[in-house]
C-alpha cells in the first residue's frame, strides 16, 4: 500500500495543573481514533479501578503507577497520530512547578505549543511561567485551548475575559502565530469536532488548528547560513575523510564555500554523502557527512559554516534555566555541552533573575531551582555559537554536574528580546 | 556501499526525519561512551536500528558489537536471520544466554514450558557488567506501552541497572548526554518517536529483509488466553486445548511461549503496511502475554532493568 508521504509537527501541551492538558490529548487521540481497542480496554478497566469514572481521558497518556494513583503528570509522555498529512509528536507536560524541567525537555524541540487553560480561573501564575518558558525556548506559534468551557456554562463573558487576558501575554512574549480556542476536553467540544453548544463561536477545533500550524520550524529558526557540527569523522576508502553531523540553518550544497570553525580555516564542500551513498545536497535536519577541499585536523566540536558566520568566543551572556537542587552561584564549575562540544565552564556573572510576573529582571547573584536568569559563562575552550534567536541547535546549550553527570541547566545564548 | 546516483535529498518526508534523527543518536553515544553495544533480538525493530546503524558509520565497520539477550526459546527462522545479518553487515555478535544465567543459580529454572521473558533482565545486566559496556543501543519505540511512551531517549541506569521513571534527566533539545559513572549505564533508544507504521514503511522504502516469521504463513496454533500460541518446543496443547491449523503471521518477535500470531493473509510488505494502518488492536496487546498480567507490567520490568 503506497502511503502519501507526511511532514512532521511536534507540539508540547504546557499550562497549570488540572487545567485538563491530559485530557485533552486524551480526547484528541480518541475522536481521532488514535488509539486501539485494548488500549481503550485497558484504559476504561483503570479507570472503573480507580473509582474515576467511566473512561478517564487523562489516563491516556498518565501511564506511570505514581501517576495514576495521584492523578496528576510527573513526567513528559509521547504520543503520535497521524492524519493523512502528517505526523505529530505529541509531548504531554507536567504543569507542577517542580516538574519544571520535565516540561522545559517536551517544549524544547517542539515546534507549537498547545496551552491548556481552565476558563474559570484565566491564567495563572504558572500558565504564565510555561508561557515564558516556551517563549524563551523559541516556540513561536500557540493554541490555546480555553478549557472546561462546560464548568461555565458555555459562556462568551468568561470567554472574552481570558482572551483578553492572553492577547496582552502573547504581544510581550512575541508569539507569532496565536489561535484561541473555547473547548471542553471532558466533553469533546471543539477538540475534533465543532460545538453546538457554542454558536457565538465559529474559529477552528483543536485539531483544525493543528493541522494548519507550520511544521518542522524548531530546527529552522534561522536564515543566517547554514551549520554542521561535526560529530565524528569518517575514513573513506582510499584514504580521504568525510566529517558526519546534522544539518541546520540553511541547505548545504556540493560547492559551498564554508569555514571550519574555531580553527577558521576556509574551504570548500567536495562532496556530501547520506548513509554511505553520494548525494548533491543536505538539507536541513539530515545526518550527513561532507568531504572537504582543505587538508585539515577536524574533528568533533568543531563546525563547519556558512555565511554569515557564528561567533567564536569562551565568553557567553547566555539565559539559564536551572534545576538543581542546590542554587547556582558565581564561581560554580560545571561542565557545559553544546552541539558536540563539551568543555568545562565557570558562571562568572550572574546578572538577574526573571520575575515572571511582571517579565522584568530582578538583581540577584544566585539563581534557586526553577529559576530563569541571566548568566555570564566563562568556557574553558573556545566555542562556535549563534544567538538562540536565531539559531535554536547552535544557540542551546545545557550544563552538567560534574560529579553525578546530571544535566542541571538548559541554557540559551543571548537574551530574549522581551526581556 | 555501492554509490548510486546523485540524488536530490529531500528531509521533508517524516522517515527521512526520523532516520536521520536515528542515526545523529548513534553517532553521539558512539562518541560519548567508552563502550557501547547494539541489543539485536533479530526483530523488526532491532533489524531497522542495526540497518541504520550502518548507514551512520558507512563507509567504516560498525564500531560496536551486537548482543543477543538468547532465553533459549526463539523461533529458528529468527536464530537463522540473526546469524545471517551480523555476518553480512560483519559486526561482532555476542550471545547471552538465560540458560547459564539458570546454571548459576541466579535465576530459577520455570521449566522447559514456562517463562524465560523476565528472566532475561538478569542476564542483561550481566552481560552488561561482565563486559563494561557504558551504552546499549535498544529498539524499544514509546508507542508500545505507556511505560515506554515516559521514557527518554537516552535512559540512565543506576549501577544496579534500575530506571527510576521519578528520576530521568532532563533531555533538552538533541543535547544527548550519555556520560556516566563507573557501574552505570545508559540505554539509548534511538527508535523512540518511530510507530509501529513507521517502521514498515521504512522497511518497505529501504529493501530491507525481516525474518519469514513476519509474514502470512500456515502454522499449528492453539488459542490460549485469547492469544495465537505456535505449537512448538516450548508450546504444548494442553488438555483441553485444541491444534489448529490456521494461516497466522507475527507482529512482535519474543518468546515463542509468549508470543502471539496474529490471524493474517499478508504476505507482503505493502500487505502488512496495509493492515497495520487499519489494525484495532495493538502490537503488544495483540502479541504479548507478558503485557498482560497487570497494569503497569512494563513499568516494573523497566524497574527492574528490563530492555
Ligand atoms: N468540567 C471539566 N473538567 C475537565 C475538563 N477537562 C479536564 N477536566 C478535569 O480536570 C482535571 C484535571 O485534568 P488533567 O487532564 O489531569 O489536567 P492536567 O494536569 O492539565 O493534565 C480532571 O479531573 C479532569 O477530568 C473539561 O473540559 N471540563
Ligand atoms: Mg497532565
Amino acid at each position: 500500500m503506497q502511503l502519501a508521504t507526511k511532514d512532521l509537527l511536534r507540539l508540547a501541551t504546557i499550562g497549570s495543573v488540572d487545567d485538563g492538558k491530559s485530557t485533552l490529548i486524551g480526547r484528541l487521540l480518541v475522536d481521532t481514533r488514535q488509539l486501539f481497542d485494548d488500549q481503550l480496554d485497558a484504559i476504561a478497566e483503570a479507570s472503573e479501578k480507580r473509582g474515576v469514572g467511566d473512561l478517564d481521558l487523562s489516563f491516556v497518556t498518565d501511564g506511570l503507577r505514581a501517576e495514576r494513583e495521584q492523578g496528576i503528570t510527573i513526567d513528559v509522555a509521547y504520543r503520535y497520530a497521524t492524519t493523512p498529512t502528517r505526523k505529530f509528536i505529541i509531548a504531554d507536560c507536567p504543569g507542577h512547578v517542580q516538574y519544571t524541567s520535565n516540561m522545559a525537555t517536551g517544549a524544547s524541540t517542539a515546534d507549537l505549543a498547545l496551552v491548556v487553560l481552565d476558563v474559570a480561573s484565566g491564567l495563572k501564575e504558572q500558565t504564565r511561567r510555561h508561557l515564558c518558558i516556551a517563549a524563551l525556548l523559541g516556540v513561536r506559534s500557540i493554541i490555546v485551548a480555553v478549557n472546561k468551557m462546560d464548568a461555565v456554562d458555555w459562556s462568551q463573558l468568561a470567554f472574552d475575559r481570558v482572551v483578553d487576558e492572553i492577547v496582552t501575554l502573547s504581544r510581550e512574549l512575541d508569539f507569532t502565530s496565536v489561535s484561541i480556542i473555547p473547548v471542553s476536553a471532558l466533553l469533546g467540544d471543539n477538540v475534533v469536532e465543532s460545538s453546538n453548544n457554542l454558536p457565538w463561536y465559529d474559529g477552528p477545533t483543536v485539531l483544525d488548528a493543528l493541522e494548519s500550524s507550520e511544521a518542522g520550524t524548531w530546527e529552522h529558526t534561522t536564515t543566517q547560513g547554514a551549520r554542521l557540527p561535526i560529530q565524528w569523522v569518517l575514513r573513506q576508502p582510499g584514504g580521504g575523510r568525510t566529517y558526519a553531523g546534522m544539518v541546520n540553518g540553511d541547505t548545504m550544497h556540493v560547492g559551498d564555500r564554508v569555514t571550519l570553525l574555531p580553527a577558521n580555516v576556509e574551504t570548500t564542500i567536495t562532496s556530501i554523502n547520506f548513509g554511505g551513498d553520494e548525494i548533491a545536497d543536505a538539507t536541513v535536519g539530515l545526518a550527513a557527512d561532507l568531504g572537504l577541499a582543505a587538508e585539515t585536523n577536524a574533528g568533533r566540536g568543531d563546525l563547519i559554516a556558512t555565511a554569515p558566520l557564528p561567533t567564536v568566543s569562551n565568553e557567553l551572556k547566555t539565559t539559564i534555566c536551572w534545576f538543581g537542587e542546590k542554587p547556582l552561584v558565581v564561581g560554580q564549575r560545571l561542565r557545559l555541552k553544546h552541539t558536540s562540544k563539551v568543555t568545562p565552564v565557570r558562571v562568572k556573572i550572574i546578572n538577574g533573575v526573571i520575575d515572571i510576573a511582571k517579565l522584568d529582571i530582578d538583581d540577584s547573584t544566585s539563581l534557586n531551582t526553577n529559576d530563569i536568569g541571566l548568566a555570564t559563562l566563562q568556557t574553558a575552550d573556545l566555542l562556535v555559537v549563534d544567538d538562540y534567536r536565531v539559531n535554536r541547535v547552535t544557540g542551546s546549550f545545557v550544563l552538567i554536574d560534574e560529579a553525578t553527570n546530571a544535566t542541571v541547566a538548559a541554557g540559551m545564548v543571548g537574551h530574549a528580546s522581551f526581556l | 556501499m555501492t554509490t548510486t546516483p546523485l540524488r536530490t535529498s529531500h528531509t521533508t518526508d517524516h522517515l527521512d526525519l526520523l532516520e536521520s534523527h536515528a542515526i545523529f543518536i548513534l553517532r553521539e553515544v558512539v562518541a560519548e561512551c567508552e563502550r557501547p553495544v547494539l541489543l539485536f533480538s533479530g526483530g523488526k525493530d532491532s533489524a531497522v536500528l542495526l540497518h541504520l546503524a550502518v548507514k551512520a558509520f558507512a563507509p567504516q565497520q560498525l564500531p560496536f558489537p551486537v548482543m543477543h539477550i538468547d532465553t533459549g526459546q526463539n523461533f529458528p527462522e529468527v536464530i537463522d536471520f540473526r546469524d545471517a545479518t551480523v555476518e553480512r553487515v560483519g559486526a561482532r555478535l555476542v550471545v547471552a544466554k538465560v540458560q547459564d544465567s539458570i546454571d548459576q543459580g541466579k535465576v530459577v529454572d520455570p521449566g522447559l514450558m514456562g517463562s524465560r521473558n523476565r528472566l532475561q533482565t538478569v542476564t542483561l545486566l550481566d552481560a552488561i557488567n561482565d563486559n563494561n559496556f557504558d551504552a546499549a543501543f535498544g529498539g524499544a519505540r514509546r508507542d508500545e506501552d505507556k511505560a515506554r511512551a515516559k521514557e527518554r531517549i537516552l535512559s540512565f541506569r543506576d549501577t544496579f541497572g534500575q530506571w527510576d521513571p521519578r528520576k530521568q534527566r532532563p533531555e533538552l533539545w538533541q543535547l544527548y548526554q550519555g556520560k556516566v559513572n563507573a557501574g552505570e549505564h545508559v540505554r539509548a533508544f534511538p527508535l523512540s518517536d518511530w510507530t509501529e507504521l513507521d517502521v514498515w514503511q521504512y522497511i518497505e522504502r529501504e529493501s530491507m529483509t525481516v525474518p519469514d516469521i513476519y509474514f502470512a504463513h500456515d502454522r499449528d496454533v492453539v488459542l490460549r488466553d485469547g492469544m495465537y500460541l505456535a505449537i512448538g518446543p516450548f508450546v504444548a496443547p494442553r488438555e483441553n486445548e485444541t491444534v489448529e491449523r490456521l494461516t497466522v503471521r507475527f507482529r512482535t518477535v519474543g518468546d515463542a511461549n509468549c508470543t502471539g500470531a496474529v490471524l493474517s493473509r499478508a504476505s507482503t510488505l505493502s500487505a502488512i503496511i496495509e493492515e497495520v494502518a487499519l489494525a484495532n488492536v495493538s502490537e503488544r496487546g495483540a502479541t504479548r502475554a507478558d503485557d498482560k498480567f497487570s497494569e503497569t507490567a512494563m513499568e516494573d520490568r523497566k524497574r527492574e532493568g528490563y530492555f
